[in-house]
């Protein structure tokens, strides 16, 4: 048997080095990203390394439309305008501008130096082309968020194709650096919606090639980077752009970004040392770690309010939330403070209204100038409500009432705990049921549920973002709520000049939408929570929480 | 051999032609459409890009064209992914999950067969014991859970690796060790059970006791014979690692087919689905056309001709 | 010595019609050879309780399987109500595995998680056996076109992506305990069959069955008594593993967002929802993950064993 301990040996050593081969590979390793804590040499290349959960699905601006998206366009492409830090337009690819007394005429004045990738000067025809393309009805694919740009004059009517001319459309370059824009209603906030992606000029070489956004090498763009290199589903590189006017202020000389969508692998990156940034909005910190980190990393923890709202909402269509007591007792038979304070830990606001705070009013913020109170928690009062209005419908028991929501991990904890808290407090019996993201959309969409998850963050600082939606008719309206003096309302604030008065419209609108009506049952106002190494300094987020990595640099 | 392998290739064929067409018709009876996201768009833009796309025709017309489209080698454009070609979607993520997938096909089998083959060799003993509760142990982890502890331990903590990103030899080694320690332990206790089994078959006792070179029995007829049901488990093994384990892809970020191919049915990327799957299709027979031919030259009681009867 | 003699070859002589009998059908088959199945059986089970290590994996699974049932019942608190106030708390003796993100007591909960575990893995596997069996046995013993055919169809059926199958599943079909065990099965015989079929194959072809097809003995009894007693060593096996295979894969969906619906919890989905806070509560992943792997671990033990007693030609 000499033979047999013979090849037992050959098989053992075969395995041990096969295991050596792959632990042994540590010797001759490329060192860097171990050290977290100095990373000196990184620091003085200046490479920013952040995380995104998933690749964005375009690098055209006129076809994005997610937050992905957001983040690599404002690296890859520069609007009229930049919103700074406080929230105030700067000037950007716009040097200046001059606004008409009645709020309808804007006149773009361009900078002369500012220049594409390839050094061909960036003009006010490569904004009326780009502009252009995302209106022009024959587009394909078809610009889904083409009514960003519907507050120029005519611009819904020819993307509708009621109007054919384009001349009529209210863009036009008066010459090649002054791009003049009419409105169709006096729009506060229209300056600050053209530092959005959809507004970005687009070099006029893309005309006939549908492909070009979908190889970076084919990218012509007049951001302060350009997209370098791309590793499908894996990888996304960032190069500082040399033609960039402003380059000076930019102290990055690269950014990369990585595409992982495991929250927990994000973070254990970060703290490896192998990002510099994690978390919110591109990524995400799991929730379970959030206190840890915020003892462990104080001063690399933040969080902080993000103009969007968390709520769930009713199907005021079918039985039993027909019945505004019901709804209201549900609303009223929970603890927001808790569901922010021991479910989702990420310094969230208890929400009681539907406008975020972060969103402007006539002088200050919106939601300090009219105070969400509409409604406030109480279970005796709810229970009360609820007998109420099941003696309304002719209910002795209440049926079991379903909850739908998103697959998601933090979507189903603080849906569990909202159904334990109306169990606790109503006695009523509630199935939770997490559904497919595709099927969940749809299955909201057909009206098909009784309460359902939903969320909405704001594209353009102005309440109207949010009002908008409850409209009757409007397509993210998925509660079956239709209301003609609240209709009215939003319609009114549409053509009204005087700002007080468009915000007073709105208070009164959101007064029926949830003290009135109580259509929705706000839960909390989003917040972003990240952490960011301490020698990164200049990151900028706005206020719906959109973060511009552009002026970031290492101390 | 030509015959049989033409025969094949026309079963394939009808295979492939089956795959699409279920798969087409079971995808687009998924409620969702590629057009939806949180913040809807109109429903007039809904209905232009959808008759952009051509899914507002009804879908047997749908079905016909898209055949038509792939015969000519037209896979089409991702419907989330703007206009990016399937085919170059594909062909990028499948390069990142083969070089993944191979590495860890070779782990699996080398240190899979030889596990078994010491555990059998050792029936009963120390190192069977010892390779049995390795092996048992390999598949009593679950992949995530392995990875998540991998990524912790040894690349947060012990700092040896890096937590994401596939792009030095090094990055490798974490990926790896999660995709094959289950097909490790699979392999382990097939060649084991069947490498037992040809031990104490007569044919092995008559080689020993006609005096037979001892180096000979085993790599003649022990090993041959016994790494069959291997053979076997390989084929489809490595197409399942190869077109990719989205765990581990998701854990490591890695920008493999498994990712994309869950994020296409979360997207309703119809092209991409049908793209996807039909690779993934072709890679499975190929496969299992691969191991019949294996088994062939392994096992000489089986002929080409009539399958695998004998 | 000669009376004796003459005295028989008298009765010789007389034969009664009491002395015929009819023979039955028993006796026609007496040349059908055949070993008795019963003593086989018996020796398995012989040499299974010698096997110590095998022996102690049954005990402790069928601990588990106690325990998953009566586990619950013995504790104060259910899988479901919330303490919010008490969320995260490390095993203690209120909270003997501690308690979980939302309060929720760990213990009852990793003995529920177990019991829908084995649930999913003890269905899903009988659901594969009987599928696969009966399938791969068909294809293997009938051969030729039956095989032909039956083999190209499974082989369709495998290579539809499964999470498609599963996502249309479970969404046609109201998301539950049972469209979960459907859409893990509606692949997963597959690979019985497959490995039933291989077996069947080879043994048909063996000189016992030969003989005993010579001998007359119809399909059905090849079938049954020899072809799948002998073949039941790697379907034992393969059952073992497709037992933890399932309950893995149940696991995989719980990871995907698409297992059993909260609040209900498998094993698979605990350590799922743990997975982001482990570094900090540990015992929220510690608890369902050694159950988890001690199911895998004792499953496989005892399937080696049983396969080790079942056939006999390892016997000493």
């Amino acid at each position: 048997m000499n033979k047999k301990r013979l090849l037992s040996m050959l098989a053992l050593i075969l395995i041990v080095s096969t295991v050596l081969a792959a632990c042994g590979s540590n010797n001759n390793r490329e060192d860097g990203a171990s050290n977290g804590a100095g990373k000196p040499a990184e620091a003085k290349e200046q490479v920013l390394h952040i995380n995104m959960s998933a690749e964005p699905p375009t690098f055209d601006p006129g076809q994005a439309q997610d937050s992905q998206a957001n983040t690599a366009l404002k690296l890859m492409y520069e609007g009229l305008v930049r919103v700074d830090d406080a929230g105030k337009e700067v000037p950007a690819a716009a040097e200046s501008w001059e606004i008409s007394p009645d709020g309808l005429q804007y006149k773009f004045n361009l900078r002369k130096d500012a220049v594409w990738s390839n050094g061909d000067p960036v003009t006010a025809n490569d904004f009326v082309f780009a502009w252009q393309r995302v209106l022009d009805p024959t587009t394909v694919p078809a610009a889904p968020y083409a009514y960003q740009l519907g507050y120029i004059k005519n611009a819904m009517a020819y993307n509708a194709k009621k109007v054919t001319d384009f001349s009529k459309v209210g863009i036009k370059a008066t010459d090649e650096y002054t791009l003049e824009v009419t409105l169709e209603n006096p729009t506060p906030y229209f300056l600050g919606l053209t530092s959005f992606y959809t507004f970005y000029p687009v070099h006029g070489s893309v005309q006939n090639n549908a492909a070009w956004a979908t190889d970076y090498k084919s990218m012509i763009t007049n951001g302060a980077f350009n997209l370098s290199n791309w590793t499908t589903g894996q990888k996304l590189e960032f190069t500082k752009n040399d033609k960039y006017w402003d380059k000076s202020n930019i102290k990055l000389s690269k950014i990369e970004a990585s595409l992982v969508a495991s929250g927990a692998s994000e973070l254990s990156s970060y703290k490896s040392g192998q990002l510099d940034f994690a978390g919110a909005p591109n990524g995400e910190i799991p929730s379970d770690s959030i206190p840890t980190m915020e003892k462990q990393l104080p001063k690399e923890f933040s969080k902080k309010g993000t103009a969007g709202t968390y709520y769930y909402e009713f199907n005021v269509t079918a039985k039993p939330f027909d019945n505004v007591k019901i709804r209201k007792a549900f609303s009223m038979a929970m603890s927001r403070q808790d569901i922010v304070d021991k479910v989702t830990l990420g310094g969230q606001i208890p929400a009681f209204g539907f406008v975020a705070p972060g969103i402007k009013g006539v002088k200050d913020e919106f939601r300090t100038e009219y105070k969400d109170n509409f409604f406030t928690e109480n279970v005796e009062e709810a229970k009360k409500l609820l007998a109420e209005g099941m003696a309304e419908e002719g209910y002795t028991t209440l049926p079991e009432i379903t909850l739908i929501y998103n697959s998601s991990e933090s979507h189903k904890k603080i849906a569990l705990a909202i159904a334990d808290m109306w169990k606790n407090n109503l006695g009523v019996e509630v199935k939770t049921e997490n559904l497919e993201w595709g099927v969940f959309l749809e299955t909201r969409q057909n009206l098909n549920y009784q309460v359902a998850r939903a969320g909405w963050s704001a594209d353009y600082n102005d309440p109207m973002n949010f009002m908008d939606l409850w409209k009757t008719g409007s397509g993210n309206n998925d509660s079956g709520f239709s209301n003609a003096e609240y209709d009215k309302l939003v319609k009114d604030t549409l053509v009204s000049q005087d700002n007080a008065v468009r915000m007073e419209k709105m208070a009164a609108a959101e007064k029926i939408l949830i003290q009135d009506e109580q259509v929705l049952l706000p839960i909390y106002y989003y917040s972003n929570v990240s952490l960011t190494k301490e020698n990164v300094k200049g990151i900028s987020v706005n206020y719906n929480g959109a973060i511009d990595f552009s002026r970031a640099y290492f101390e | 051999m030509v015959r049989y392998v033409a025969n094949k290739f026309f079963y394939m064929l009808i295979s492939l032609l089956i795959l699409i067409s279920a798969t087409f018709f079971l995808m687009k009876a998924i409620p969702g459409d590629p057009f939806q996201a949180e913040k809807k768009v109109s429903a007039e833009m809904k209905a232009r890009l959808m008759e952009q796309y051509g899914l507002d025709k009804p879908l047997y017309v749908q079905y016909f064209k898209y055949l038509g489209d792939i015969a000519t080698g037209d896979f089409g454009i991702s419907m989330k992914k703007l206009n990016q070609d399937v085919t170059k979607i594909i062909s990028d993520t499948f390069q990142t999950s083969l070089k993944l997938g191979l590495v860890a096909i070779v782990i699996a089998v080398v240190v899979g067969v030889l596990l078994g083959m010491l555990a059998a060799l050792y029936h009963r003993k120390l190192i069977d014991n010892v390779a049995m509760i390795l092996a048992v142990l390999g598949m009593a982890v679950p992949s995530f859970v392995l990875a998540s502890l991998l990524q912790y331990y040894l690349a947060e903590k012990a700092g040896w690796f890096n937590v994401l990103g596939f792009d030095k030899p090094l990055d490798y080694v974490l990926p790896v060790m999660a995709l094959s320690a289950q097909p490790i332990a699979f392999i382990a206790r097939l060649t084991r059970s069947s490498m037992l089994e040809v031990l104490h078959a007569d044919y092995i006792k008559t080689a020993k006791a006609k005096g037979l070179n001892w180096l000979t029995i085993m790599f003649r007829h022990v090993i041959r014979n016994g790494i069959l049901p291997v053979v076997t488990y390989v084929g489809p093994m490595t197409a399942n690692i190869i077109t990719g384990s989205v765990v581990i892809e998701q854990v490591f970020g890695i920008g493999g087919i498994g990712k994309v191919f869950v994020e296409s049915i979360t997207n309703r990327d119809y092209t991409l689905i049908m793209g996807v799957t039909i690779f993934y299709g072709v890679i499975l027979m190929v496969a299992r056309f691969l191991t019949d031919i294996a088994y062939v030259m392994i096992d000489p009681r089986i002929k080409l001709s009539g399958g695998k009867e004998g | 010595m000669a009376i004796n003699q003459t005295k028989t070859s008298q009765d010789h002589v007389i034969l009664t019609s009491e002395d015929f009998r009819k023979i039955g059908t028993d006796e026609k088959n007496s040349e059908v050879i055949q070993r008795e199945s019963l003593s086989a059986w018996r020796d398995a089970w012989q040499r299974l309780r010698e096997n110590k290590i095998a022996m102690t994996a049954l005990i402790i699974l069928a601990l588990i399987i106690i325990a998953s049932i009566f586990g619950p019942l013995i504790s104060d608190f259910n899988h479901y109500t919330n303490d919010l106030v008490n969320t995260n708390q490390p095993p203690s003796s209120i909270h003997w595995f501690g308690t979980d993100e939302l309060g929720r007591d760990m213990f009852v909960r990793t003995w529920m998680g177990a019991r829908i575990s084995l649930i999913v893995g003890l269905a899903a596997a009988l659901i594969d056996l009987i599928i696969g069996v009966i399938y791969g046995g068909t294809m293997g013993f009938f051969g030729g076109r039956v095989d032909e055919i039956m083999n190209k169809f499974s082989e369709i059926l495998y290579s539809i992506p499964y999470l498609l199958v599963t996502i249309l599943l479970l969404v046609v079909l109201e998301p539950s305990l049972g469209t979960i065990i459907l859409a893990l099965t509606i692949t997963g015989w597959i690979n019985m069959s497959w490995i039933v079929r291989g077996e069947m194959i080879q043994l048909k072809n063996r000189e016992f069955v030969l003989a005993s097809r010579s001998m007359g003995a119809g399909n059905a009894r090849l079938i049954f008594r020899h072809l799948l007693p002998n073949a039941v060593g790697p379907i034992i096996v393969t059952l073992t593993l497709s037992v933890p295979s399932a309950i893995f894969s149940e696991a995989f969906l719980s990871f995907l967002g698409l297992g059993v619906q909260a609040p209900v919890a498998s094993l698979g989905s605990m350590i799922s929802d743990a997975l982001t806070g482990w570094m900090y509560y540990p015992w929220r992943m510690l608890f369902p993950a050694i159950l988890i792997s001690l199911i895998m671990l004792c499953f496989n033990i005892f399937g080696d064993g049983l396969r080790d007693a079942l056939d006999p030609k390892l016997k000493k």
